[in-house]
């Protein structure tokens, strides 16, 4: 789950690079940025889920 | 932000200030390392000040041996791909071990030792969320790997001429990445490396037991926490004004507006923790407001050179809101333990500061610039960082072992307490 979510963060880093290469326009490119950013967000809370799953409680545990 | 590598563009005044600007940044290397032991258990004082001193050790000969090369400030035209019709600067080049720096032009010298205290500061950050459980090798090791592989790389893209600083010559994006005085390349640098840090040491042993809440484990020294957060202070002027001069070539006469916002943030920072806590727990808390206070200085590592004194005020009032709240969410929601809380303060007072910059700065178009480098940090460096401190942590283990953790790292690490006449007792916290 973890690894999902550090994977999916890349992509939101490769979308905004993407948006300044296809979208000279100021509108779409900000909008595509935003959705970029969405994406990496959308990864970073998919990471911190995984890493609560992988809680064990009381033990303060390597994960 | 475009800095002119290799010209000097700067005054005899301007040098002379920013050599004693550059002088007094340190002070804000030293009040994050006390913050970091005060806010950590007496049983690990000595190894968690200690731990600060050879990470900044490390930090600094790994910068000198490769990481300056890469970070590129010494006039090389770096390594350039050219996509879309456009070059992109990937990474910097330069001499390896520093050399022929002596003769190297006044303004680079000075940016090569902005850069060895940012990288010092940097790498300090994630030990305190490590502390009372991270070896003083995992320290080093760390540190080896930030200074040689990843905040020289950063550290090009946005002070050195690489892709992010030149947004705006080559995509017509505001002024280029915004980041005068480190906000993104030292403190979300370091609260994201305090996030990866976390999660593959994992937590303090009792901190998150079976059933109930998080347990309390409050900093063993409210004294060295506070008079920190003053000394840092000092520091970060040094940092701000010297950063505004260097990377934004900012006149000698707006210097005296930056540092007045540097106040101003963490004076605003400050009263709004106060402020929050007071309403929330019925008294301040000292340590969140010591982070209040941190926060709104991170804060103004981006906007205090671009902003003018009612924004700094009011970005520091956000700061120090969100400060406590996302303290204790991290906590108790996402079960989170970091010690010294530096994935709240450095994290989300870069994110922001780089965002406040973006909207309060003069120039149209800068917010984008700005989530361009947001994005480029937290969704490359995040996974980056936490991938390579799992690698290394197969070979120097992070974690000390548990009966090391349960006498404290003084004892375990260096054999004598940072306080003998203390007595060490067993706490409530081990369930």
């Amino acid at each position: 789950m973890k690894f999902a979510g550090l994977i999916v963060m890349p992509a939101g880093f490769f979308l905004s690079m993407a948006a300044l290469v296809l979208f000279p326009a100021a509108g779409p490119r900000t909008a595509f940025i935003l959705c970029a950013l969405a994406v990496e967000i959308v990864g970073l809370i998919v990471a911190v889920r995984g890493h609560m799953e992988n809680r064990q409680p009381d033990a303060g545990d390597v994960r | 932000m475009t800095p002119v590598n290799g010209q000097t563009s700067l005054t005899d005044a301007a040098i002379v200030l920013d050599l004693l600007l550059l002088i007094l940044a340190p002070l804000a290397i030293a009040g994050v390392a006390l913050v970091n032991v005060g806010l950590g258990r007496s049983r690990s004082a000595a190894q968690a000040l200690l731990g600060n001193m050879v990470i900044i050790a490390t930090a600094l000969i790994g910068f000198a041996l490769v990481g300056a090369t890469f970070a590129g400030n010494m006039g090389g035209a770096g390594h350039v791909l050219h996509l879309a019709g456009k070059p992109w600067n990937w990474l910097g080049e330069g001499p390896l071990f520093l050399k022929g720096i002596g003769n190297a032009p006044i303004q680079s010298q000075l940016e090569i030792l902005f850069e060895f205290l940012a990288v010092a500061m940097a790498a300090i950050i994630p030990w305190g969320s490590g502390a009372d459980r991270l070896r003083l090798s995992a320290g080093c090791a760390m540190a080896a790997v930030t200074s040689t592989l990843v905040f020289p790389v950063l550290a090009h893209w946005v002070w050195a001429g690489g892709w992010l600083a030149q947004l705006g010559n080559n995509f017509g994006i505001g002024a280029g990445f915004l980041d005068p005085a480190g906000a993104g390349t030292v403190h979300l640098l370091g609260g994201i490396s305090a996030l990866a840090v976390v999660w593959v040491a994992g937590s303090r042993r009792g901190k998150f037991p079976k059933e109930g809440f998080a347990t309390a484990m409050p900093g063993h020294n409210a004294v060295y926490i506070l008079f920190g957060c003053l000394i840092a202070l000092v520091g970060w002027l040094g940092f701000n004004l010297a950063g505004a001069s260097l990377w934004l070539h900012a006149p000698l006469t707006s210097l005296p507006v930056t540092a007045l916002n540097t106040l101003l943030t963490a004076a605003g920072a400050l009263a709004a923790t106060y402020t929050v806590t007071r309403v929330r727990f019925g008294k301040p808390d000292a340590s969140l407001c010591a982070n209040g206070w941190l926060t709104g200085l991170v804060a103004s590592s981006a906007s205090a050179a671009v902003v003018s004194p009612i924004p700094a005020l009011l970005i520091g009032i956000a700061a120090g809101i969100i400060t406590p709240l996302l303290v204790e969410v991290l906590e108790l929601a996402v079960t989170v333990d970091d010690p010294s809380g530096a994935i709240t303060v450095h994290a989300s007072g870069a994110l922001l500061g780089l965002i406040a910059a973006g909207l309060f700065a003069p120039k149209s178009g800068q917010f984008l610039a700005q989530l361009v480098g947001i994005a480029t940090i937290l969704g490359l460096f995040l996974p980056l960082v936490y991938l390579l401190f799992l690698a290394l942590n197969r070979f120097v283990p992070f974690r000390v072992d548990p009966d090391g953790e349960r006498i404290g790292m003084d004892l375990h690490e260096l054999g004598g307490g940072a306080y003998p006449e203390f007595v060490i007792h067993r706490d409530d916290s081990y369930r």
